[in-house]
């Protein structure tokens, strides 16, 4: 409903106050007059003559003279009218490459998730004004620099599709640390695109991958310690969940996808096999780090590597990457010398991912480790 | 909508500083020469005027009602605007393309894309 209005009416705010005004409406007369036959349809429509009328009294806002000439519906009597579904149009305008990071995310949460200020401030742990000012920010932008509400022209499509992307996973990966509504908001964003742009294989391979790591959500923590995959209990997992996923990805490779979303897809549904395939494992994420080029990717190949060929041709790899600062790089180089019975080594390395790991749950598994050594 | 696109020259070479313009191969200056005529006719487009290297700006301020003179851009030399244009769009979307057609933006430069007010 909001994309709806905000596509017709070119402006986040007034959309937003015309659609509270309409539910408001909606509450005091439905109750009296019953419930229309198309409820959807009747607070879009009022919410329309709300935000007309508004620009009418506004006259700083009369430049916006196209609306001015539709003309007037009746609010009851509209039942069949249908209105485009724009939530894609919206999706594009809020991941406007335009926008900051950070105020794609909010926006986005916002006006396609449906999430208040209060709890999308909350889920990113920063104060509520903050987030506000974020918001007003942001809308102030659109609106005067001129970002375009569309899906972009196909010459624009490849790129502006991969800035939605990454934002959606954004969202996710904020909720896979434990902040279990944004994961499940992140999937309803990905199935919505999915929906919307059913041949693209990327959205289908994130829309996959976002399911088959949160099915194992269950098995992650164990008395809110953090669980590592190779120890979880594969009977936490979510089967149906799992099955979801693969049918998803079935979608995309079926479509000849072998994006970056894709492989990330098909690596996490070989993790839900038992045993592990780790050699392919290896190669897909080979294939992976072909495509990114990321010294992320590169160490994820080396535990694979490790489980396939093991830990001395996973220390090799290891040991090229440019990833100082990043403490998984130091947690992984522990794990691989403790398994070569190097312990000096090993407790040097957990040392140093113990001193970059910020999360407490992460912080106490290395401690854990680094217990393990000594005995 | 109106846009200003602000040209900050950064390290890209232009004419006016004939060593850095001389690592261009020929082939390159003449895209740069081509680059920018096909702009200035780009409709919408109304071009504005070069500027002199940042070197020779003067920045003025006034403290107390006294007029303060100091050597230089006031922003950092390499940060200065080396020239700007009006483009007249439909949206941001084609600014940024227009924006990203401008020489300077792919020798070490950058543009900024600024709407202008409507009275």
């Amino acid at each position: 409903m909001l994309a709806t209005l905000i596509g017709f009416l070119g402006d986040f705010d007034l959309a937003e106050e015309a659609t509270q005004e309409a539910f408001a409406v909606a509450a005091e007369r439905w109750p009296r007059d019953g419930i229309p036959s198309n409820p959807g349809v009747w607070l879009v429509t009022t919410a329309r003559n709300r935000a007309i009328d508004r620009i009418r009294r506004d006259r700083t806002l009369a430049a916006k003279t196209r609306l001015l000439e539709i003309p007037e519906a009746t609010e009851d009597s509209v039942d069949d009218a249908t209105f485009p579904d724009e939530r894609l149009e919206l999706l594009f305008t809020c991941c406007h490459p335009a926008l900051a990071i950070d105020a794609q995310v909010a926006l986005t949460l916002r006006t396609l998730g449906g999430l208040t200020t209060p709890e999308i401030a909350r889920a990113f742990l920063v104060p509520e004004p903050t987030m506000a000012q974020r918001l007003v920010r942001a809308k102030r932008k659109i609106k005067a620099a001129g970002v375009p509400f569309r899906v972009p022209p196909d010459h624009l499509l490849p790129d502006r599709l991969a800035a939605v992307l990454a934002v959606v996973y954004l969202i996710f990966n904020e909720g896979y640390g434990g902040r279990g509504e944004l994961a499940a908001e992140a999937i309803r964003l990905g199935r919505a695109l999915a929906e919307l742009m059913p041949d693209e294989p990327e959205v289908h391979g994130l829309l996959a991958m976002m399911l088959l790591h949160d099915a194992r959500r269950e098995a992650r923590f164990r008395d809110g310690e953090l669980v590592l995959l190779a120890e979880q209990d594969p009977a936490l997992w979510d089967a149906a969940q799992i099955a979801d996923g693969r049918l998803v990805l079935g979608r995309a490779l079926a479509l000849r996808g072998r994006g970056p979303y894709v492989l990330q897809a098909a690596i996490a549904s070989l993790h839900a096999d038992e045993p592990r395939d780790w050699p392919q494992i290896a190669a897909l994420y080979g294939e992976l780090s072909r495509l990114t080029d990321s010294p992320v990717v590169e160490l994820s190949r080396a535990v694979a590597v490790a489980e396939a060929d093991g830990p001395e041709a996973a220390l090799d790899i290891v040991d090229t990457l440019d990833l100082d600062d990043y403490h998984y790089l130091h947690a992984t180089r522990g794990e691989l010398l403790s398994r070569l019975g190097r312990t000096a080594g090993a407790s040097e390395a957990y040392r140093r991912a113990l001193a970059l790991a910020r999360d407490d749950a992460e912080r106490r598994l290395l401690q854990r480790r680094l217990a393990a050594l000594r005995e | 909508m109106k846009y200003m696109l602000l040209i900050h020259q950064g390290d890209a070479p232009t004419p006016r500083d004939p060593e850095a313009w001389a690592k261009l191969s020929e082939d390159e200056q003449k895209a740069v020469y081509a680059d920018y005529m096909a702009i200035n006719r780009t409709e919408g487009v109304s071009p504005g005027v070069q500027l002199d290297e940042p070197e020779t700006a003067t920045t003025v301020r006034v403290a107390d009602g006294k007029t303060l003179t100091t050597d230089g851009p006031f922003a950092e030399l390499k940060e200065a605007i080396g020239g700007f244009m009006f483009f007249e769009a439909d949206d941001l979307d084609a600014a940024i393309e227009l924006a990203a057609r401008i020489p300077a933006a792919r020798l070490g430069g950058a543009i900024e894309v600024r709407p202008v007010l409507e009275p």
